[in-house]
């Protein structure tokens, strides 16, 4: 299984800068079938998930529900982020920062191509 | 299909281990959000819509002399509040597209519910032995109690508010009987309309 570091392109233009206009672009050259390796990787799929299933969702809440670490958490939450599969809006709580997130449409589509992904693969295992 | 009949075509094990990480993959998808969405099921202005009851059924029952009446107005709270709270869950469920009693909603429930019928058999025993005074601190306990465990399978808040409510009735259970419904509507209403709008302005209804 793909892990991290699978969307070779991609994360060198990340250390670019933000790069979203792009990886969007590149997203569209990605045939309906070929796998998705952006969000393939669990930790970004537990994000694009959790995310479909709520408006918003601000780092810490995310972080409780995937188990994760504040660092693995922002790393991946980034290259999401890069992707332009989730956008991300701060403010402040008191004295506290308070980032949430929210999936895009981009990101949407993301997911449920990759779960007709799934369902493809799995159908066709069944009528071999 | 280009890109799966080529994968299975490779070899003779592949096919079963492409299927199980397939399903595998979709049932990760559909259990965190489920798990997500649950999380954040909690309504947050149907929480508005009980504490606004509850502020009107203490000031009525406040005005009774009569404890059957008083504790009637009480019960009637109780009972549409659940309406209420049912209601506004199955709402926000749906919206998340959610079945309402998933693996999550029924975790929540079966730790809200041993609190709330500790609660239930202590009024009776209370209302039998006369001692209506202990019931306002009871329900807020219990109650507090209720939303600190099941809260646990939510958002940070609602264990929050759990523990309000049950600071609250440690409160009611050492002050004045007299000051029964004032604390009542402090928490049965302000506390679940603070937190309510709270829940509302950040996770949506």
């Amino acid at each position: 299984m793909a892990r991290t570091g699978a969307a070779p392109r991609r994360e060198r233009e990340r250390s670019g800068g933000r790069a979203a206009a792009n990886d969007s672009g590149v997203q569209r050259e990605l045939s309906p079938l070929e796998l998705d390796r952006l969000i393939h990787e669990r930790l970004r799929l537990g994000i694009v998930s959790a995310l479909a299933a709520n408006e918003w969702l601000s780092f810490n809440d995310l972080k409780r529900m995937l188990d994760t670490t504040d660092g693995n958490l922002s790393v991946h939450a980034r290259k999401l982020e890069e992707a332009n599969y989730i956008t991300c809006r701060k403010s402040f709580e008191g004295r506290y920062p308070r980032t949430e997130y929210r999936l895009t449409a981009a990101g949407r589509a993301a997911l449920e191509r990759y779960l007709d992904h799934m369902e493809a693969l799995i159908r066709a295992a069944r009528d071999r | 299909m280009a890109t799966p009949r080529r994968h299975i075509a490779t070899s003779e094990g592949e096919p079963i281990a492409l299927r199980d990480r397939a399903i595998d993959n979709i049932r990760f998808i559909r259990e965190t959000m489920e798990r997500a969405a649950s999380f954040t099921a909690v309504p947050g202005w149907g929480g508005v819509a009980i504490g606004c009851t509850a502020l009107v059924a203490a000031a009525l029952a406040a005005a009774q002399t009569d404890p059957v009446r008083w504790l009637v107005i009480w019960l009637a709270e109780a009972v549409l509040s659940l309406g209420i709270a049912a209601w506004a869950i199955r709402r926000k469920a749906q919206a998340a597209n959610l079945p309402v009693l998933s693996g999550a909603g029924n975790k929540f429930l079966r730790s809200f519910l041993p609190p709330m019928l500790v609660g239930a058999l202590l009024s009776l025993v209370f209302v039998r032995a006369g001692e209506m005074a202990l019931l306002p601190g009871t329900w807020l306990l219990l109650y507090g109690t209720a939303v600190v465990t099941a809260g646990a399978f939510s958002v940070g808040v609602v264990p929050v508010m759990g523990a309000c409510f049950m600071a609250t009735g440690a409160v009611a259970l050492f002050c004045p009987p007299e000051w029964g419904d004032a604390l009542m509507a402090f928490g049965f209403g302000g506390l679940h309309i603070l937190f309510g709008l709270i829940i509302a302005r950040r996770y949506g209804g």
